[in-house]
């Protein structure tokens, strides 16, 4: 199995953030560090279902999946694993 | 009346309601004044004047609301900045401002501290959230420790109507941001015009997820706070499931849109399952939405009355048409609002009757005083009114009006594109796709896109032996521009169109679009 969060860091790093110094960590929100507005959430929910093979659906679309590199890790296992993914809120951690 | 002075009689009059819910906080009108006022107290002891500028630079928070109205009690001026803002739109607008001051979050260090290089007016950092760690000269202090009990604003600031309350950057058409200056008496005109004709109550819970750098996000919390209504904030729209599961758990009677949001919504399958209620109105405005889509969000909430508005930062909002105009004259923009007069003058300025087509005027006392150190580019816009000394609005929208003062938009008489309901300079993204080494020359021009409304698209000519690929050249622009600003499509062409004059000609780029 390949590993997902390095993955999708070396996608949201090449698309996103470029030569500008815009560290974040695993957990944090991609939204408040501005890495992502929402025209980037959905370039992220493509990015997704072209590298995994899966749809997100709308229900799906959440923070609590795609906000940070910990939850969309969570979020992609639980949909090739064929699981309910975390869709509900969770209190922030 | 002071801007501030708006929500200070509500804070007194409403104490313990709680005024605004951003996840899962949950803050008293009385609560965020208070804060507010700690906060001046801070800033005022940092040396922060009367007159100064202080830089915003914060996600949508009620740390955002507090630092809006801590600015306003010391009498400086607010300029709020995106925080999707880039670190060289950032250090420009430090040097343009000269702000001594900077509120701004933890997580957007990465940003600001490389716009700091050269920011020499900057004396105090406010940071929300935790700072790894603190070098330089300046004085960084944390916004929890700045907004803590205890501290009282003891000289309060001669602040009189005619002083500057913000400078909020817009795009201009020569790439550089143009800060607008606005007036407290700009923005109270503003705030009661508009309150008055939505009629928003005091019992209105209004659903936010624009961004409040934008005039549009900035005034629900102003006209919420004025009326004593409860604003329920959230950071974007990116997640509009989301979105619409917070409307419904907080009983949101009003959701203010842009065309954007109500495509993204459309596009749901679920929006049945959030009967949303206690909705009862709905407003848009930044771009004019489709007809189609007005009939669409119409039967999606029938509960709910549609205001389509038009305006501008210059003057915050001009015209909105009224709900039961909607089925007579859908295209319509609507008429002016209360306490406003606009009309429409040819290109020698002289009034037109109805039925013509020319560029809309505004007068008023929501009307700027101009674009901060731009004396030039004010010039253009704010033109000597009927009476001495005063100034009126010139739009640079030309505009149709029926025989009921009704408006019709007809086009810009500039060449700003609008994507996204947000103002993109042609200029600003050229001069970034030029700034590609293998760059020879670039145009961008807006093209009709059923969800952004406009999306931008750039030619350009390669330098002989350079291969770029489309993807290369958005992600370069991304990297640089503001992601709304990065082209959604790119075309290279082996010349640009010229008019006899040598100048690149947009219509014929236009027009190459429709033939293709």
């Amino acid at each position: 199995m390949q590993d997902i969060k390095a993955q999708v860091k070396s996608y949201i790093a090449e698309n996103f953030l470029f030569g500008e110094n815009v560290g974040f960590g695993d957990e944090d929100s991609l939204l408040a560090r501005g890495v992502l507005d929402s025209t980037g959430v959905l370039e992220l929910v493509m990015f997704l279902e072209t590298t995994y093979g899966f749809k997100v659906r709308d229900e799906e679309l959440l923070p609590e999946n795609l906000d940070s590199l910990l939850a969309i890790e969570a979020y992609v296992r639980s949909k090739l694993d064929g699981r309910v993914p975390a869709a509900v809120v969770h209190p922030s951690r | 009346m002071l801007l501030h002075q708006q929500f200070e009689a509500t804070a007194k009059r409403r104490t313990d309601t709680v005024g605004l819910v951003a996840g899962d906080r949950r803050l008293t009108f009385g609560e965020i004044w208070q804060r507010a006022t700690c906060l001046a107290a801070t800033i005022r002891r940092c040396g922060v004047q009367r007159g100064d500028r202080v830089i915003i630079f914060l996600p949508n928070s009620p740390e955002m609301a507090i630092a809006v109205y801590a600015t306003l009690q010391v009498g400086a001026i607010f300029s709020p900045l995106s925080p999707q803002t880039k670190a060289g739109k950032l250090a420009y607008i430090f040097q343009d401002c000269a702000p001594t001051c900077l509120i701004t979050d933890a997580r957007l260090a990465a940003v600001w501290r490389t716009a700091l290089n050269g920011a020499d007016s900057l004396r105090t950092v406010i940071v929300s959230g935790l700072l790894d760690s603190n070098p330089g000269s300046l004085s960084f202090i944390r916004f929890d420790d700045a907004t803590r009990e205890g501290d009282a604003l003891h000289d309060h600031p001669q602040t009189i109507d005619q002083d500057l309350a913000s400078i909020i950057y817009t795009s201009g058409s020569t790439g550089d941001p143009k800060g607008v200056m606005l007036t407290h008496l700009n923005m109270v005109s503003a705030a009661n015009s508009i309150s008055t004709y939505l009629g928003l109550r005091e019992d209105d819970v209004i659903f936010c997820a624009l961004p409040l750098s934008f005039d549009y996000g900035l005034y629900q919390i102003l006209m919420a706070f004025k009326v004593g209504a409860r604003v329920v904030l959230e950071p974007s729209f990116a997640f509009p499931v989301k979105a619409l599961e917070i409307m419904e758990r907080e009983r949101a009677t009003v959701f203010p849109g842009v065309p954007t949001m109500f495509s993204m919504l459309m596009a749901l399958g679920n929006l049945s399952q959030f009967p949303l209620v206690h909705l009862r109105m709905i407003t848009n405005t930044a771009a004019a939405l489709p007809e189609q889509h007005i009939k669409e969000i119409r039967s999606l909430f029938p509960q709910a009355r549609l205001f389509s508005m038009y305006g501008l930062t210059e003057c915050k909002r001009v015209t909105y048409l009224p709900p039961d105009q909607l089925d007579t004259r859908p295209t319509s923009v609507g008429r002016c609002m209360p306490n406003e007069e606009v009309y429409l003058v040819d290109e020698r300025g002289t009034r037109l009757p109805p039925g013509s087509v020319g560029e809309l005027v505004v007068r008023g006392s929501h009307v700027m005083r101009g674009y901060w150190g731009k004396p030039h580019e004010t010039a253009k816009r704010l033109r000597p009114g009927p009476y001495p000394g005063e100034r009126v609005l010139h739009t640079g929208d030309l505009f149709r009006m029926d025989d009921e003062g009704y408006l019709y938009f007809v086009g810009r008489m500039d060449d700003i594109i609008k994507s996204r309901g947000e103002k993109v300079a042609p200029r600003e993204v050229e001069n970034v796709l030029c700034a590609l080494p293998g760059t020879l020359e670039a145009a961008v021009v807006g093209v009709d896109d059923p969800v952004l409304g406009e999306a931008v698209k750039a030619y350009v000519v390669l330098k002989p032996g350079y291969v770029y690929s489309e993807r290369d050249v958005v992600k370069f622009c991304l990297a640089n521009l503001e992601s709304f600003m990065a082209p959604k499509y790119v075309e290279f062409l082996r010349d640009l169109p010229k008019t006899t004059t040598g100048k690149i000609d947009k219509t014929a780029l236009k027009h190459r679009r429709a033939d293709t």
